[in-house]
Parts: C-alpha cells; sequence; structure tokens
C-alpha cells in the first residue's frame, strides 16, 4: 500500500505554516481585499475543507490562517469565554499549525478570533476581530435561494427584513430578535453579524479594529473595515435596544458586561457571571489590587 | 465557584485518549489491519473513496480503521487529508468505452453488443445469513472468465443515439474542468458541477431524492440504459510533453440512465439522458446519481420544476455530507451566550403578558 507512507510524512510538522498552502492563502487574501473594499458585502471564495468540522468555525479558521504572522498574538474564544472547549482547541490548532503565540488578553492580541461575542474591553486600531459565521446570508430565513438573495443585495431591498421586525412588533410589542440581530453596513449592504447577541450589535459601529466574517461551510467572506458606520435595523418609534440584567456579575460586579446565567443548584437558584472571562478576570484583579 | 466550563484543556485530552482506546476495543480480540478492510470491506472502501473525491484505497481503508466504521467520519478524514494534496493537473477524460468490464447490464436491450456480463452482483443473492461465515475457512477461488483487456464495449447511449433517438452528450469543451473542492459552488451550476456535487453527495440523500421521482415528485420514466463495472485507465497529459502516459488503472461504476421525453418546441421527441458515475462498485450510488441528474435537467428541457429533486438549489446545497453532518452536530457546542439573549427577551415579553393580564384583571374587578 504505497499510499500509507505519504499518510505518515504528513504529519503534523511538514504541513504548511498555519496548515494552508501558500496558494489557497492568497486566494483568501484576494477574497478579505475585496470585502473589505466593499463593505458587508458577502465575498463567495474557494473554501478548503479543513480538519475540524463545519459548524465549529472552519470558516473564522481559514481567514485567520490566511492572515496571521509569526508576530502575531492569537486570541480565540466561544461565547465570550478563552477556556470553553471548541474555543482551546481551535487555539491548540494555530499553536501546532503556526506556533503562534497565543494569548487570553483581548488587550495583548493582535488577532481575535470569536464566535458569538465580541469583547468586553473595546478593540483598539490594528487589532483584527475574526467573526466565525454559521449563516452568512441575513435574508436566509426570510428567503431559502441565494439566487434570489444574491438580487435582492444588488437591488438594496431589504423591505422583505423591515416587514419581518414590523410583524415582531404587532405580535409581541417589541421586535423580539435576540441575537444575529440584522445590521445595515455604511448605509449599502444588510448583514449578518453572526449569532452574536444583540447587546454586541453597537460594538460593531465605528470599531477602530478590523471586523472579517467567514463562513466556511457556505464559503462566503465580508468585513467590515474599521470606522466604519454599522447600523442596527429598527423603527423610528421603536428603536434599537440591547438586553439588561436586573443582577450584577457575581465574579466581578460588573453591571455593563453580558451576563452568563446558571443554575446552581436542584432548586433552580441561579448565577450571574461575565460571558467574557478575561475581562471579568481583569476586574476581578484590579478589584483584589484595590482592596489590599 | 461554581464555572462549569473551566478544565477544556484536560477534558479534551482525556477525551482523545478514551477515543483512541474505543477505537482499539477489547486487546483479546487481534487488530484490523488496513489490508483486511482494502479486501473484506472493499465497498465500504469504494464509498469513502467516491465520496471522499480521493482515490486511494490505503487512505480509504485507515480513514475507515480510525473512523472505527463510520463511513461519513472516514469520508470527512480523507477529505481533509486531500484538501492539502498538491494538485498536478486534470487527468484526460476517462474513455468508458475501454473498460474492461466485470459487469455490465441494460434493460433495455436484451442482448447488447459486448453482451449481458452478470459479475459479481448483491441482486439474485437470498437474503439469507450465512452462518458458515461466522467461523473462519478458506475460500476456493471463483471460476474466471477469459479478459480481453484490448476489447471495446461500445455503450448501449452510443447505439441508441446514432438513431438520434437518445440526445448526444453535451458537447466537450477544451476548457479546464471546474473543480467544486477549489472554486465556490454558483448557482444556477453548470452540469459537470453538478455531476461533481452529485457524485461527491451523500448516497443515502440521493438514494430518498431518486426514489422520490419514481414515485411521482418529478418522474421521468427512467430506464438502465446501462450500468458497467469495471477498470479504465487513467491517461495524463503533462505539461513539458504533448502527449499522454497512462498513469494508472482505477475502478469505477458508470450509469447510463434512458429517460422519457416528450419534445418540447424545438427539440423533437426522444429519450434524454441521466449520468451517474462513482469510484469502485457503487451501482446504488450511481443510479441515484443518474436519476438526480435527469431530474436536475428539468429546467434545461422545459419541464415544470416542481418537485425537490428538480430544484437545483435544494439538491446541491443539501447533498453534501460532511457539511450536514457537521452543521447538524454544531448544534452540540456551547450556544448558552445566544440562549441567555433568547432567555432575557422571553422573560421581558412573559411579564408584559403577565402585566397585561394583571391589569385587565383588575379592570373587570373595578366593573
Amino acid at each position: 500500500m504505497p499510499g500509507l507512507q505519504d499518510a505518515s510524512s504528513q504529519d503534523s510538522g511538514t504541513y504548511n505554516y498555519a496548515y494552508l498552502d501558500e496558494q489557497t492563502k492568497r486566494m483568501i487574501r484576494r477574497a478579505i481585499l475585496k470585502a473589505v473594499a466593499v463593505p458587508g458585502y458577502q465575498v463567495p471564495f474557494g473554501g478548503r475543507e479543513m480538519p475540524l468540522p463545519y459548524g465549529w468555525g472552519t470558516g473564522g479558521i481559514q481567514v485567520t490562517a490566511a492572515i496571521i504572522g509569526r508576530d502575531d498574538i492569537l486570541k480565540v474564544i466561544d461565547q465570550g469565554a478563552d477556556d470553553t472547549t471548541n474555543a482551546v482547541s481551535i487555539r491548540r490548532f494555530f499553536a501546532k499549525v503556526a506556533g503562534v503565540a497565543t494569548t487570553t488578553r483581548t488587550e495583548v492580541a493582535t488577532v481575535i478570533q470569536t464566535r458569538h461575542r465580541v469583547p468586553e474591553t473595546p478593540l483598539k486600531e490594528g487589532q483584527i476581530l475574526v467573526l466565525q459565521v454559521p449563516i452568512p446570508e441575513p435574508l436566509r430565513m426570510l428567503e431559502p435561494r441565494e439566487t434570489e438573495t444574491r438580487t435582492l443585495h444588488a437591488l438594496s431591498e431589504y423591505g422583505v427584513m423591515q416587514v419581518s421586525l414590523y410583524e415582531n412588533i404587532a405580535r409581541y410589542g417589541r421586535i423580539s430578535k435576540a441575537y444575529n440581530y440584522p445590521v445595515l453596513v455604511n448605509g449599502r449592504y444588510m448583514m449578518s453579524p453572526s449569532p452574536i447577541p444583540k447587546f454586541d450589535n453597537p460594538k460593531l459601529d465605528r470599531n477602530p479594529a478590523l471586523q472579517l466574517y467567514g463562513a466556511g461551510r457556505e464559503k462566503r467572506i465580508y468585513a467590515v473595515p474599521p470606522h466604519t458606520p454599522v447600523k442596527s435595523l429598527d423603527f423610528d418609534d421603536h428603536p434599537f435596544e440591547i438586553e439588561a440584567w436586573s443582577e450584577c456579575c457575581a465574579l466581578c460586579g460588573s453591571k455593563q458586561s453580558f451576563l452568563d446565567e446558571m443554575i446552581v443548584d436542584d432548586n433552580g437558584k441561579r448565577l450571574f457571571i461575565c460571558s467574557d472571562t478575561d475581562y471579568c478576570q481583569e476586574r476581578q484583579q484590579t478589584r483584589q489590587k484595590g482592596e489590599s | 465557584m461554581y464555572v462549569a466550563v473551566k478544565g477544556g484543556e484536560t477534558a479534551i485530552a482525556n477525551s482523545l485518549e478514551l477515543l483512541a482506546d474505543k477505537r482499539r476495543g477489547s486487546r483479546d480480540v487481534a487488530e484490523l489491519s488496513l489490508e483486511q478492510i482494502d479486501q473484506q470491506l472493499s465497498l465500504a472502501v469504494d464509498r469513502v473513496m467516491t465520496e471522499g473525491s480521493c482515490y486511494d484505497r490505503a487512505l480509504a481503508a485507515l480513514a475507515i480503521k480510525q473512523a472505527r466504521g463510520d463511513l461519513i467520519e472516514a469520508i470527512f478524514l480523507l477529505r481533509a487529508y486531500r484538501t492539502t494534496l498538491p494538485r498536478f493537473g486534470d487527468s484526460r477524460p476517462l474513455d468508458s468505452t475501454r473498460m474492461v468490464v466485470e459487469r455490465r447490464i441494460s434493460s433495455t436491450f436484451k442482448d447488447v453488443p459486448g453482451g449481458q456480463v452478470l459479475g459479481p452482483t448483491y441482486d439474485y443473492t437470498h437474503r439469507l445469513l450465512d452462518f458458515s461465515l461466522a467461523a473462519a475457512g478458506e475460500r476456493p477461488d471463483a471460476p474466471a472468465a477469459p479478459v480481453d483487456a484490448a476489447q471495446v464495449m461500445p455503450r448501449v447511449g452510443d447505439i441508441l443515439e446514432r438513431e438520434s433517438l437518445l440526445e448526444p452528450p453535451p458537447a466537450q469543451s477544451d476548457d479546464r474542468a471546474e473543480d467544486i473542492t477549489r472554486a465556490p459552488l454558483t448557482l444556477p451550476a453548470s452540469r459537470p458541477a453538478r455531476l461533481q456535487n452529485l457524485a461527491r453527495g451523500d448516497e443515502g440523500f440521493l438514494l430518498a431524492l431518486g426514489y422520490s421521482t419514481q414515485r411521482g415528485y418529478g418522474n421521468n420514466h427512467p430506464f438502465v440504459g446501462e450500468i458497467r463495472y469495471g477498470h479504465v485507465p487513467i491517461a495524463f497529459v503533462p505539461e513539458e510533453l504533448d502527449f499522454e502516459i497512462e498513469i494508472a488503472e482505477i475502478d469505477v461504476t458508470e450509469c447510463d440512465m434512458v429517460n422519457q421525453f416528450a419534445g418540447s418546441h424545438n427539440v423533437p421527441p426522444q429519450f434524454t439522458r441521466g449520468y451517474g458515475l462513482a469510484f469502485g462498485h457503487a451501482e446504488r450510488k450511481a443510479m441515484a446519481v443518474a436519476l438526480v441528474d435527469r431530474a436536475l435537467r428539468a429546467g434545461e428541457l422545459s419541464e415544470a420544476v416542481s418537485s425537490p429533486a428538480q430544484d437545483e438549489e435544494f439538491v446541491l446545497s443539501h447533498s453534501d455530507n460532511v457539511e450536514a453532518s457537521g452543521f447538524v452536530q454544531h448544534l452540540k457546542l456551547p450556544h448558552y451566550v445566544d440562549f441567555q439573549s433568547e432567555l432575557v427577551v422571553l422573560r421581558t415579553l412573559r411579564a408584559e403578558v403577565d402585566e397585561r393580564n394583571r391589569r385587565a384583571a383588575l379592570d373587570r374587578a373595578a366593573e
């Protein structure tokens, strides 16, 4: 069986830097450049099959692999946390195939790959936020056909989404969309911010960092360049609003962060803590320093 | 303090250890060799090579062993390996008339040039468990017919085509073949891109779609013009030379399905084709592909597009089992941030309803 020798020599040591071959990286970089040039527009790209499953962040991983250099410092979060299993797995992947330095601190990271959250700590110029996207098309649940939705984008024909939000109001008295809340980028393209809670939507607006969105299974890349206006859709009499909690974080006492709820006993007792683990730990340390 | 998500790193490491242990099973039982999988689970190897888009029996056998026989997982493993391989170029198109057939049947004619060759098939087995297989034992070799490798085996379709009863296959273009593993699928897709998608598509999904056409959801009255299985040479023209070199021989199953067609305003009534090709011996797959291929030609042939199997976007977007398996199973990943968002909204909505009901009750009491 001659094929087997090839297989064993393909061990981690012999993969190209950051796993993807250079030609593929160039193809992805071209897609990223186009995406940056047309903010919010979904650029089709020749997404590769990655050694992690579709739905686990293959789009984000390909984007990160295409942009990461040897001097970069990578942070990977899932649900805001650095230590969730999938974040650990992706961080390990890059530590292995790119030998890149990793961190959990938002401040020092140059590339932050994330699923479902934008860090609480404000991002700075020069940082890149890479979001993993399951369904890049904001209109998909209203119109399942790609051929149709591409036309709707071409014509900026977004009435169907406004109607859907209006139906929410007619039915519930408010817009009930909680995450993956649609936005308009630079006044032109409607964009799915990926399934971040709407709590994070305001952070996308005029953010000094570059936002790159990668959808592996659907083979699309899109981007929001630094300082680009990103508006969450709403109505004059029903302005966009974000989640609020009456509790504060049980660990750091924050009242400004997105809180995760945990059930801590059989009677359903609840505990609220920050979803952003780095933000929470930084605050706890500052508090301890203040006390000592 | 209770923090459920801590310790991901150790948990993953331990999980990998456990998995490797489970894969090996009881150490009292001899370990499977790749040769055994290749030789004795050969149809599983064929399926993994077909849907994994990589013709390498040894690698497919390795993937099956590593995946503990989960063929979709094995297909994923093989594909993730394939994606890292360099591309040297495109082979010349396969010429299946040069196939050395092991099996070749047509259901449209009693006899055809080259003859009907039954070959190894489950079709006429009685599905009775053969308990003699439960014990190890040697089998005598089967009788073999003499093989004439030089014999050209004309396709049944070609014969019908000569009388214009069957449409010709689409004209050959000299362009480089499309590759849906390198460029994103755009819709509407070309037929070559569509056939690639179907060849990689999940056998179960395509089988069900093909079956649905037979039950009236986009029926095209199919006949098996021909199914053939055997070895075909592969030729390649290296860039630095200007002549073909035969580089290998592979086993494929080809199905040419002949379908009714009433004709349209500019085409007289004639039979139309559905085509399926799979690596190894995979008749069920090749037939399903041929049925779905024909169903997807509805638009091109001015037929009404009304059934799932005729809907190109529906079929091509959902045929891939590695994509489907990933996205379905990603629901196992944590979603508690989104869920928390939903909880906040749901609680707000419920509080509003409660408040409304309370006020209504007060109003009623006041009356």
